[in-house]
């Protein structure tokens, strides 16, 4: 299978903006944008979900919180009792820094980690970038060509419109 | 084609940047060939840390003898250089944590390196409680594992022991975050760098990043996320630092008041520490256009608010010790302002409540020459902060007969000093190899290409 893209690239963040926006309400299919810079209100110009990355730390902490208090009442109350100045048993004041660190950590690290997983960000892997620049200076809006309705010309004209650098098509082997 | 100023905002960054420029200005600088200065720097700073590298293998293989320490001031000069190391990271979570969720767009020009400077603070923090053990290669017994003695697990009450937990914790994830951050930037050098080890190095690191807008998104939920719990993180680890002598009974350290003011102090020393960085790295690296006198401005007020609640808590302290009525307290304050300390206590009150007040005055604070020294004062005013309340309330102790002084000796003046090697070591490494300033951040909060209007349809 193969699919066909149409790339237009733009040099503003506004020019993007409102490409990206324009693409929605002509119903284009969106692939992807690229930009240099988390450009603020795209996520609403490609209506995109808000992530469920909250949810892996959110989990996480409780996790680890949990695992944090029980550890501590086992360790020092059932494991290997010892008594350390009188101090009662159920220490559970003194146990919440401890646990509040644990929860911290775990919810942090994993997030990140989830975070890598999901947007596939692995060390070493070769980036595939679709044009050069895009770390640099340049937003890319990617529409897959769905039909035979899409005009490739009229959609080069309208990103015209939005000052559009560099304009093109491509077939994109899928597997 | 006419720049358009707001007449109630100036930019961040000045010079009017395009974002090709941001990259070539910032990039430039991790391209170009060493200059003589950083050479020079660097050795130093090298020569500085092997010194002390030296000074703490003497005394490994000597004991803790080498230190001055006594049978009554049992705990001195190692501990004043943790909690100072400690408090100058603060700033850089402050920085990059708060100031990131309180949308301040100011921060975007200094995050980078005042994380940096964080995370080699809490290195060189992190070191002197492992020299201290006098066993260091046991520093393992820290953290509860199964072992083959007992299993005898670590003591969860002890304030050490949630010292040891939030160092770690603080340090991984201010390593997290930085490194976070770091990726787009990466991702930068790398496209910038033809081939080589460097351009290796960057993709490794990298990810294979893309800027794909998905992976911008969840990468901003992250940073929030980030941001959101290193924000009570900074403030539970200087908390937890205060409690190592809140916890104890000893007078001047057993008080309610320690948490706030410990964080207040370590903001306050951190923001200074910054502001030192700072003023050297944009004169050196040409970063005038991004680090503006406004971002300096900005700091100042920080340290001018922070030195106010330091301020108070030193009176504080001092009401709190008449008010209570209570002889051994009263005595310990006394002490400090007339005893044989009273010259550093003096110095500390000047540096840290006097001397920063002048940044009240606007004209002062837009002048680099009088920040400059105002921010070394505080730093120095901060760590006898720190000196004063561990020794003086240790040397004069309930039994006038044990009573005893407290001076540190060579080695450990030669490790306190060799801790600067350290940081300044890893500092001049990050401004050789990474990009100092976050190139995606700043890039996002310029003038350029946005809607004039301010109104995104």
């Amino acid at each position: 299978m193969s699919r066909r893209l149409f790339l237009a690239a733009f040099e503003r963040e506004e020019d993007a903006l409102g490409a990206t926006q324009a693409s929605r309400e002509y119903g284009f299919r969106i692939v992807d944008v690229y930009a240099p810079y988390a450009v603020h209100g795209m996520e609403r110009a490609m209506r995109l979900q808000p992530s469920r990355l909250p949810w892996v730390c959110f989990l996480l902490g409780l996790i680890g919180a949990t695992f944090k208090v029980w550890f501590e009442y086992w360790t020092t109350w059932i494991d290997w009792p010892l008594n350390v100045g009188g101090k009662p048993w159920d220490s559970l004041p003194a146990f919440v820094p401890v646990t509040f660190e644990v929860m911290v950590l775990l919810a942090g690290v994993s997030t990140v980690f989830a975070f890598f997983l999901v947007c596939r960000l692995i060390p070493g892997k070769k980036p595939t970038l679709p044009i050069a620049g895009i770390t640099d200076n340049r937003f890319l809006l990617v529409l897959e060509e769905t039909d035979a309705a899409f005009d490739p010309h009229r959609v080069r004209r309208l990103f015209e419109e939005f000052n559009a650098v560099q304009v093109e098509e491509r077939v994109e082997e899928t597997r | 084609m006419a720049v358009i100023y707001s007449v109630l905002r100036r930019p961040l960054i000045e010079g009017d940047k395009s974002l090709a420029q941001v990259t070539e200005d910032v990039c430039s600088a991790v391209a170009s060939r060493p200059t003589r200065m950083w050479w020079t720097a660097f050795l130093t700073a090298f020569t500085v840390l092997l010194m002390g590298t030296a000074a703490v293998s003497y005394q490994l293989a000597t004991g803790i003898g080498t230190w001055g320490l006594n049978k009554t001031v049992g705990w001195a000069f190692d501990i004043t250089n943790f909690v100072f190391w400690i408090g100058i990271g603060h700033a850089g979570t402050l920085i990059s944590a708060i100031l990131f969720l309180l949308r301040q767009k100011w921060r975007t020009s200094v995050n980078r390196s005042a994380e940096a400077m964080t995370l080699f603070a809490v290195m060189c923090a992190g070191l002197f409680p492992v020299i201290h053990m006098g066993r260091p290669w046991l520093a393992h017994w820290m953290f509860p594992y199964p072992n083959t003695r007992g299993t005898l697990w670590i003591n969860f009450r002890s304030p050490l022991v949630w010292d040891a937990f939030a160092i770690f914790t603080y340090f991984t994830i201010s390593l997290t975050f930085w490194y976070v951050g770091l990726i787009p930037d990466l991702a930068t050098l790398r496209d910038r760098c033809q081939s080589g080890l460097r351009r290796w190095l960057y993709g490794f690191f990298s990810l294979g990043w893309d800027g794909s807008y998905r992976t911008w998104q969840r990468y901003e939920t992250v940073y929030t996320l980030l941001a959101g719990l290193a924000t009570p993180l900074v403030v539970s680890v200087h908390t937890i630092v205060s409690w190592d002598f809140a916890t104890a009974i000893i007078p001047g350290w057993h008080t309610t008041i320690f948490p706030p003011y410990f964080v207040a102090g370590a903001i306050f020393s951190g923001m200074a520490m910054v502001l030192t960085l700072m003023i050297i790295v944009r004169k050196v690296m040409r970063l005038e256009k991004y680090i503006t006198p406004r971002h300096v401005d900005a700091m100042c007020k920080i340290v001018v608010a922070t030195s106010g609640m330091v301020g108070l808590a030193y009176a504080t302290e001092f009401f709190t010790a008449v008010y209570s009525r209570n002889p051994y307290e009263e005595f310990v304050f006394l002490n400090r302002a007339l005893g044989p300390l009273a010259w550093g206590y003096w110095i500390m009150v000047a540096c840290n409540v006097l001397i920063p007040h002048l940044l009240w005055l606007k004209k002062l604070r837009a002048n680099l020459a009088v920040v400059f020294p105002i921010s070394i004062f505080v730093d120095i005013g901060m760590w006898f902060e720190r000196f004063i309340i561990i020794v003086t309330s240790l040397e004069r102790d309930f039994l006038p007969s044990s009573w005893a002084g407290y001076a540190p000796t060579a080695i450990e003046a030669a490790t306190l000093v060799g801790s600067f090697g350290l940081f300044f070591t890893c500092f001049l490494l990050f401004c050789r190899f990474l990009p100092v300033i976050a190139i995606a951040e700043v890039k996002g909060v310029l003038s350029y290409g946005k809607n004039t209007q301010g109104v995104h349809s």
